[in-house]
């Protein structure tokens, strides 16, 4: 808010035209010293956000004893030693599960939404629109209302700590996001394109890789990786369903729970380790973030 | 911005057709449907079929750890759970937790976004910082909140607040409800950042343009131009918020486990302490069929307004 204007609430815009500052486009020294105070309140917010991140990070590299200290340790010679005491613990098959349940459901994610969101936007369907609220109402069912069949069905089918039970079920939670975002960026494609091509006499398969495929492909891309992010960072059907042989990264973490008075320094590396491919992932692909998040509605 | 409606809409059969032309319409119907179909149908198999069973389960008897104790008992589980204190109570707390958490999240996600939304230096880096609490995985951030940041005698808050006089305080047991839903608003404040973000990059400079023109400070513009703007985006982001916030139970499970006591046992923890820790079947089944029936009615009537309103402004 710059300092030169009154605060009015009460009248509309077009009413109050004879208060207006003449020179408004030009930079004053108040207007100049109100921008460095928002600059600098943006950045102090933004740090105080990601502080959190920050001191989990740094508390990865520390001593168990400089974790654990009053005050806090600022500065430290760094160690490895949490990452080594992670490992020895066993966090590989974790890790891997992760990547097995995570990698693999996006694939099959990305294979049944891609025609799906065709048949739902280039050649449409009947009754479009509730098949879309069929798919975005499955996001709504509670998971812990349905989570004592899904226990007592992997049992009865051998799946019980399986990683496909994840795969499936990751799926399954993945799909309706999938489907509509794949849909927004069917959606962008040109009908005049579609019709050029098809007046060209292109067929099927020829439309669907050069007119298609490339307006489509940067979709694919980020609806899989608003999967991978979804899926990675799971715990309820982890933790419920899964064991010894197919528990996943989040799991490995609640060994932490009872330990955690002395293991500060420890519990952070595992929890940088954990979050560090999303995290990741996630600053590669800001720009497609806010579309994944918003189910294709914002871009 | 996406639309609901169809792109191309398939025309329905008039009543003159010949048999040859209707199988012909119907033919290509399949044809269209056919590439919807695996999705469909994965869908219908993974989501609905689960909750069928959890329906059945619901009228048994049946405990988990006495094998072949199941017996039909209609609605005796129905009458418990409306009796069962526990229950409304969680209810209760599920409603306080959501609503606190994507209301919090929201005022902090405007504000945080207005700020963004003018040029400085590092801005992108902001950007950046601003989003990493929404991808650190969730059980992460619990521990990280229950230990180094609210621990009583070694947390970084005791030690923030120490100059002025507030000591020892056992946050996550002495103000465990605040505790859970102050994590949550770290992790959401992004979400809800970036969807207002969004829309406020996508009003046309020409508004602000003329409002500016026709006399208008920056807080009227602000009232009277970019509010009802923004109104949709705010309106998706509380609706989506609230639909992934419902569901918490990463937080509760490494923050708290529900206590003390009850204090932060929300309906999904409350679910699942029934299912694995009573093993009583039945009895969270019924709790599971009662909860949906009351989400769905929540939130297909929130869905429909707001899809609607998008789709209305683009038409």
């Amino acid at each position: 808010m710059n300092a030169s204007t009154e605060l009015t609430s009460g009248p509309r815009p077009a009413e109050s035209r004879s208060g207006a500052p003449a020179g408004r486009r030009k930079q004053t020294g108040s207007q100049r010293a109100g921008g460095i105070a928002l600059t600098t309140l943006t950045w102090v917010l933004g740090l105080a956000f990601f502080f959190p991140v920050l001191w989990m990070a740094l508390t990865g590299f520390k001593s168990e004893a400089e974790a654990y200290s009053d005050p806090p340790t600022l500065f430290f010679v760094p160690t490895l030693e949490q990452y080594r005491s992670v490992f020895d613990r066993g966090v590989l098959p974790y890790l891997l599960n992760s990547v097995w349940a995570t990698l693999i459901s996006a694939i099959l994610v990305i294979v049944l939404a891609t025609p799906a969101a065709y048949a739902l936007s280039i050649k449409p369907v009947k009754r479009t629109q509730d098949v879309l609220f069929f798919f975005i109402s499955t996001k709504m069912l509670p998971v812990a209302a349905v989570i004592v069949p899904l226990y007592v069905a992997a049992q009865q089918l051998s799946l019980a700590d399986n990683i496909w039970t994840l795969v499936i079920l990751y799926t399954a939670m993945n799909l309706p996001i999938a489907v509509w975002m794949m849909r927004s960026f069917f959606m962008e494609v040109p009908k005049e394109m579609l019709e050029a091509a098809r007046v060209d006499g292109a067929t099927l398969p020829q439309m669907l890789r050069q007119v298609l495929m490339p307006v489509v492909l940067p979709g694919v891309a980020a609806t899989a990786l608003i999967c991978l992010i979804f899926s990675w960072n799971e715990f309820f059907f982890a933790v419920n369903l899964t064991a010894a042989r197919a528990a996943t990264v989040p799991v490995f973490l609640v060994g932490f729970i009872t330990s955690e008075g002395l293991y500060w320094a420890q519990l952070s590396a595992a929890a940088t380790l954990a979050s560090l491919p999303v995290i990741l992932a996630g600053w590669a692909a800001q720009k497609q973030l806010v579309r994944g998040l918003s189910m294709g509605a914002v871009k | 911005m996406s639309t609901v409606q169809t792109a191309e809409r398939p025309t329905p059969a008039p009543a003159s057709m010949t048999p040859e032309m209707k199988k012909a319409v119907r033919r290509t119907g399949w044809v269209r449907r056919a590439p919807l179909m695996p999705a469909l149908i994965f869908a219908i198999l993974v989501t609905q079929l689960p909750f069928l069973l959890t329906i059945f389960y619901s009228l048994q008897s049946w405990n988990l750890v006495r094998p072949g104790s199941s017996e039909f008992v209609g609605l005796a589980n129905y009458v418990n759970v409306f009796a069962d204190s526990t229950f409304r109570g969680a209810a209760l707390r599920t409603i306080l937790i959501t609503g606190g958490c994507v209301l919090i999240a929201m005022l902090f996600g405007v504000l945080l976004a207005i700020l963004l939304d003018r040029p400085f230096r590092g801005r992108g880096v902001v950007r950046t910082l601003l989003i990493t609490p929404f991808l650190v995985m969730p059980v992460a951030g619990a521990l990280l909140w229950k230990t180094t940041i609210f621990d009583p005698l070694f947390g970084l808050l005791n030690f923030v607040l120490s100059p002025f006089g507030v000591d020892s305080v056992a946050w996550v047991s002495q103000y465990p409800m605040a505790a859970v839903i102050t994590a949550l608003v770290w992790q959401w404040t992004p979400f809800m950042m970036l969807l207002v973000l969004a829309g406020l990059q996508s009003q046309g400079k020409d508004v602000l343009e003329a409002s500016a023109t026709d006399g208008a400070n920056r807080w009227q513009t602000f009232r009277w131009v970019t509010l009802p703007h923004l109104r949709r985006y705010i309106e998706l982001g509380l609706l989506l918020g609230s639909i992934y916030v419902v569901n918490t139970f990463d937080t509760i499970y490494m923050m708290t486990q529900g206590g003390p006591g009850t204090s932060t046992t929300n309906l999904p923890f409350y679910l699942y302490q029934r299912a694995f820790l009573g093993f009583d079947v039945g009895q969270a089944a019924a709790l599971g069929v009662v909860t949906v029936i009351g989400t769905i009615i929540v939130a297909t009537v929130a869905m429909r307004l707001i899809f609607r309103s998008f789709s209305r402004e683009d038409s």
